[in-house]
């Protein structure tokens, strides 16, 4: 089994007609994902292909037009910064019960509002400014390369892209599968967090392991750290990036700032060892890790 | 995006906040003048540079009268101001503001940043103004008065008051503030803040409330639609070789190692800093080309990354999901050979297309060392790093 989504996900991208959009369209439809309809105002009514052709898709004004149409069940946005906000809303106003925002770079203010617009309401948001999720042969909504990965029972949430991509590949290459990988940004105001993350991949069945990547900045981590000591009976390897970052920078993501001392990958390694994570010293030992404590749990 | 004293305060006044009256000069001769327009009487001359801590670095000085802020200006202005936040090397001060003294009765503090938790804005005030807030936050969380504010109706009038009572606010002053707040939190909000901060916000002895102090901080995601902000942008406060890599779209940061770095995405790129570190060496800058560089942006940060001339070693750490290894390998060759590069640069490439990169790396006759996963690619620089600073 897997979470969030599956060989049932009925895909709707936002943003299909653009450059972004579409690429990522095709690499999900070759991986094996049912992306149903596309939505861009104005282009309503027109069909998008695959570059061979061999794959069409109808493209609607609104998402709730294309929900309405073709039974969508999940959204992805590749719309531009200014009005990924707006995307995000008109695909919670749809009632989409899953909507995966890719766009890096939405002012802040823009998802303060958006998260207010979606409390309450029953869509999950994963992102902005994240890699996607995928469950391995079955459903890939994002950006990840679909090779690296391997259908398996470990759970991987992140708030990175490419590090998850090395988690992953250290996985694969132990021949260690995943359930389902989510990549939940890297942001300050993020849909899904970590500890959501986490209460999903504890309830699955099929998920046996979990690696829970963090970095600097926020205080995520914690909270995590705290709901897997009350709850989380399944291994879990924990790695935090940046212990070799300067206080008072942004290191990228907007959210990896340490910021009045708070923040620092020293405080997050330690809540997460006194949970009883497996901290991974080094990024090149996140699978290692995992095999090690995987095998003397049995 | 950071901006000065002088020019957060003139943002703030635009939107009701008090500020004391002042003005900002860049030339001593022009501090006289400005001390006799406030009345000749007490002023204060306060360095204008992008870092906190001026005061007890030397960088705040009250003048009794304009002959002392005469002399007081020409001290501060081209000193190297050394404050907890400037690093060592300090900043020159190329500005100062000018403002009147006031007979200040009471220091508070105000502060207005977005809780990553709550996902909301948050107004805190506290009776402790005038110190660290950090330290405040340490030591006495329990005098950090917060407000959380629901976007979709902004800051209420009764939260402000909420504020200014529990300040121990008394009078007609309680009005004025509460008032100044919702002016602050307007000026948030419309400019996309990331931070405002007023510390210390000041109670004068004839019950006036002011801004004594102001920090802005601009949230970059949302520079776009403020041109206005864009334009304060003051180049003398940030590193050059920073700059240069923003103009190319890249995410440079320099730091005080000798292993350059160049990775694509900003966790593995914080990774790898970290994996140089725990492989015995120091990383010399954190880079992020982006989840899609090309062999322009590759051959860019390269230029940026060799312009620090404290590097010995250039580790490159791709994994190409989207981006394509050989592509990758192409523009590492290119830069390698028009940059004419001396040090020794250790490449691992990892993900879509990895073997044909590797086999043009190899093919290219260039002296690449190669790795295959990131605890080799480290100690490989670290080791090349250490032979070259010999």
């Amino acid at each position: 089994m897997s979470i969030l989504v599956n060989e049932d996900t009925k895909l709707l991208v936002q943003g299909l007609t653009g450059r972004e959009g579409g690429f990522h369209a095709e690499q999900a439809i070759l991986y094996g994902t049912k992306v149903v309809a596309g939505v861009t105002p104005g282009k309503g009514g027109t069909r998008w292909e695959t570059r061979d052709g061999g794959h069409q898709v109808p493209v609607f004004n609104t998402v709730q037009e294309a929900v309405t149409k073709t039974g969508a069940n999940a959204s992805v946005i590749f719309v531009p910064p200014p009005f990924a906000a707006d995307a995000i809303m008109e695909a919670a106003d749809a009632g989409l019960p899953l909507v995966v925002a890719i766009t890096e770079g939405i002012p802040t203010l823009d998802m303060v509002r958006a998260a207010r617009f979606l409390a309450g309401k029953p869509t999950r948001l994963i992102g902005p400014n994240c890699p996607g999720i995928i469950s391995p042969g079955k459903c890939k909504i994002g950006i990840m390369p679909g090779q690296i990965h391997l259908p398996g029972h470990v759970g991987v949430v992140s708030r990175s892209g490419t590090l998850t991509y090395e988690a992953v590949g250290q996985l694969t290459a132990l021949g260690i599968g995943q359930s389902t990988c989510i990549g939940i940004g890297g942001d300050p105001i993020i849909g899904t967090n970590f500890v959501d993350a986490l209460r999903l991949f504890n309830d699955d069945p099929e998920t046996h392991g979990i690696v829970m990547i963090g970095e600097i900045g926020g205080t995520a981590e914690e909270e995590a750290a705290a709901f897997v000591k009350a709850h989380v009976k399944k291994p879990v390897v924990g790695f935090i990036a940046g212990r070799t970052a300067p206080p008072g920078r942004r290191m990228g993501h907007a959210g990896a700032i340490i910021s009045g001392g708070k923040g620092t990958a020293a405080d997050k390694i330690a809540a997460l060892q006194a949970a009883g994570i497996a901290v991974a010293e080094s990024p090149a030992l996140i699978a290692e890790t995992l095999k090690r404590i995987m095998s003397s749990n049995r | 995006m950071k901006i000065h004293e002088y020019q957060a305060k003139q943002i703030l006044a635009k939107f009701g906040v008090t500020i004391p009256r002042g003005e900002m000069i860049a030339k001593r001769e022009d501090a006289r003048a400005v001390a006799e327009k406030l009345g000749g009487g007490t002023v204060v001359v306060k360095a204008q540079i992008h870092a906190g801590g001026r005061g007890k670095g030397g960088g705040v000085k009250l003048a009794h009268n304009p002959a002392e802020a005469d002399a007081l200006t020409g001290k501060i202005l081209g000193m190297t101001l050394v404050t907890h936040q400037t690093g060592p090397e300090g900043r020159v001060v190329k500005r100062v503001l000018i403002e009147e003294g006031l007979d200040i009765a009471r220091e508070l503090y105000l502060g207005i940043v977005i809780d990553r938790a709550s996902g909301r804005p948050v107004f805190m005030a506290s009776s402790e103004g005038g110190v660290e807030i950090e330290v405040v936050a340490a030591e006495h969380p329990e005098k950090i008065l917060k407000e959380f504010i629901d976007p979709s109706v902004g800051f209420q009038a009764f939260q402000a008051r909420k504020l200014a009572f529990g300040l121990g606010l008394e009078g007609k002053v309680v009005n004025e503030a509460a008032k100044l707040f919702q002016n602050l939190y307007r000026a948030f909000e419309a400019m996309d803040a990331s931070l405002v901060e007023i510390n210390p916000f000041v109670i004068t002895r004839d019950g006036r409330a002011l801004a004594l102090d102001a920090k802005m901080n601009f949230d970059d995601n949302a520079l776009s639609r403020h041109p206005d902000v864009r334009e304060l942008r003051d180049l003398d406060e940030e590193d050059p070789l920073e700059v240069k890599a923003s103009n190319y779209g890249l995410n440079y940061i320099r730091l005080d190692g000798n292993v350059g770095c160049m990775v694509n995405g900003a966790g593995l790129a914080m990774a790898t800093m970290d994996i140089i570190q725990y492989a015995g060496g120091r990383p010399a800058n954190f880079l992020d080309v982006g989840g899609g560089a090309n062999e322009e942006q590759v051959r860019r940060g390269f230029e940026i990354i060799l312009s620090d001339k404290n590097v010995r070693a250039v580790l490159i750490n791709i994994f190409g999901g989207i981006m394509r290894c050989d592509i990758v390998a192409n523009g590492v060759i290119a830069a390698a050979k028009t940059l004419g590069i001396k040090v020794p640069i250790v490449v691992r490439l990892k993900g879509t297309n990895v073997e044909l990169g590797q086999k043009i790396l190899k093919e290219s006759g260039l002296n690449f060392g190669v790795a295959n996963d990131m605890k080799e690619a480290a100690e490989k620089v670290v080791a090349a790093a250490k032979a070259s600073a010999q």
